[in-house]
């Protein structure tokens, strides 16, 4: 019997949001419709609805990220849920305290749903076990992936995949150049098998050799060698963030080497689609991953794909809350 | 022995009593997804009123979420005007137990404290759990669960009911 992926339920509807990997193109296509309706939930007076009133959201941050807490809380607030924020690296773990039992811990507390972030891969998917395991005798929490390791980063992708059906509709026309450091970038794997399901015929990778994984041709992506080849007549370029806190040892000459050959700057775009539109999760390394003239231009979406964030949050929270029932 | 009431009958007692109701003021009408949108384009339309068409969606606010979940398919909210201070007139297609015209009103009153509200529905079909009445009717025509009013509009843009 093939064992099912614990973040789908028996009817295949989603009971965690793991990665994006085996989620079937219709619930892709179901979320992110989904997202819609929330987009304007934001320009509202009241800028609130009451689905997840009276839920408590705990934040497990295992590793820092100020910004991916902070859309992860105002989807949550905007949903009427109650956050808790914890920075579990200052606190019990450090004091020998295991993942698991800070898991019983807060179930304990009662906590409805658990936004993680590790710094090793598949930790969510270990604490989205253990609670399946306690199922029947512990009340059910859902778990969402908010990075895990190099591993994946699903909400990035589902509000990726938002942005490029928001600006350009169809996905089966495109093709897509997904440029910089992949080794390390769990939303470019995020992306990449969204893009993959999703029906992209073309998708486009580039990068310094040594941060380019190997296996890039196996989901469908072809693999070039320079940028300006990648770039050519590209209709979205996802601009990856170099990773150099996650970097060990010395993967690249300098910061001034990268901009010089991977770096989107006014020239390289020209080569793409007029209309492309250019992608990055932030934060930004202006003058090493873009220059300013293109990330502050007419074909910047980065400042939507924020925006479409906190919606794309809003309608995986409320499609997880509807399976506690 | 309930037999299907005459959708276009009832469409047009329900259109004369709005235009009665609303002579001389200045109402933005709404109405609620779908078959309440349907009904509220058209007497848009026969009243050749002036202001924009708004439509709306209860999901947000619904009492049945921790059962029933969201719909599968989300329709959302455009209100292409001010609600704060405005006179509204929302328009749903079968008025029951009342709880999705208080989970419309939720939905507008997030967007500003409207002047008035009144109530037009085709149908009243009784079994109200909530003290809600429509303004307008077509007609009342008391049906009980677990039956239902299927409403259709066929692609003449004609109303109908079916009792199921």
């Amino acid at each position: 019997m093939p064992m099912r992926h614990p973040q789908l339920d028996e009817k295949g509807a989603l009971r965690h949001l793991l990665t994006i990997e085996g989620l079937p193109r219709e619930l892709i296509h179901h979320i992110l419709d989904t997202a819609a309706s929330f987009v304007g939930v934001s320009d509202r007076e009241v800028k609130k609805v009451p689905l997840l009133r009276g839920k408590s959201v705990f934040n497990l941050f295992f590793e820092n990220s100020t910004r991916t807490r902070t859309t992860f809380e105002i989807a949550a607030k905007r949903l009427s849920a109650d956050v808790i924020n914890l920075n579990i690296n200052t606190s019990s773990t450090s004091k020998g305290e295991s993942l698991l039992d800070t898991i019983d811990n807060l179930m304990a507390m009662h906590a409805d749903m658990f936004v993680v972030r590790h710094a090793q891969s598949g930790a969510p998917y270990l604490i989205a076990q253990h609670i399946e395991r306690r199922r029947g005798s512990a009340p059910h929490v859902n778990v969402i992936n908010a990075g895990d390791g190099r591993h994946a980063h699903p909400t990035q992708g589902l509000l990726d995949m938002y942005t490029i059906r928001h600006f350009k509709g169809d996905f089966t026309q495109l093709t897509v150049a997904v440029v910089g450091d992949i080794l390390h970038s769990r939303v470019a794997r995020s992306d990449i098998h969204a893009l993959t399901t999703l029906g992209v015929p073309e998708g486009r990778a580039t990068g310094p050799h040594a941060l380019l994984p190997g296996g890039l041709e196996h989901p469908g992506l072809k693999v070039y060698p320079g940028m300006r080849a990648c770039l050519r007549g590209a209709d979205v370029m996802i601009t990856r963030r170099l990773q150099t806190e996650r970097m060990r040892g010395a993967l690249l000459p300098s910061a001034q080497e990268y901009f010089k050959h991977y770096g989107l700057t006014q020239e390289k775009l020209a080569l793409a689609a007029p209309d492309c539109i250019v992608m990055h999760p932030g934060p930004m390394n202006r003058g090493i991953e873009i220059e300013s003239a293109v990330a502050d231009g007419p074909q910047s979406v980065i400042l939507d794909q924020v925006t479409f964030g906190i919606a794309v949050r809003m309608a995986v929270m409320s499609l997880l809350g509807q399976s506690q029932a | 022995m309930n037999t299907n009431p005459d959708a276009e009958a009832l469409y047009a007692r329900l259109l004369r009593a709005v235009r009665d109701g609303i002579a001389g003021r200045d109402v933005s009408l709404i109405g609620i997804h779908s078959g309440g949108l349907w009904i509220a384009e058209r007497l848009h339309r026969d009243l050749g009123l002036s202001r924009p068409l708004g439509s709306l969606s209860s999901a947000f606010h619904r009492d049945d979420y921790g059962r029933r979940g969201l719909p599968s398919e989300m329709k959302g909210t455009d209100l292409p005007f001010k609600v704060e201070g405005a006179d509204i007139v929302l328009v749903d297609d079968i008025l029951f137990t009342g709880r999705t015209v208080r989970a419309a009103m939720n939905e507008l009153f997030d967007y500003g404290r409207p002047a008035r509200i009144e109530l037009a529905v085709l149908v009243d079909r009784g079994g109200r759990e909530l003290p809600i009445e429509a303004r307008y009717c077509g007609a009342v025509q008391p049906l009980a669960a677990p039956r239902n009013f299927a409403f259709s509009r066929d692609q003449q843009g004609r109303f109908s009911l079916r009792i199921e």
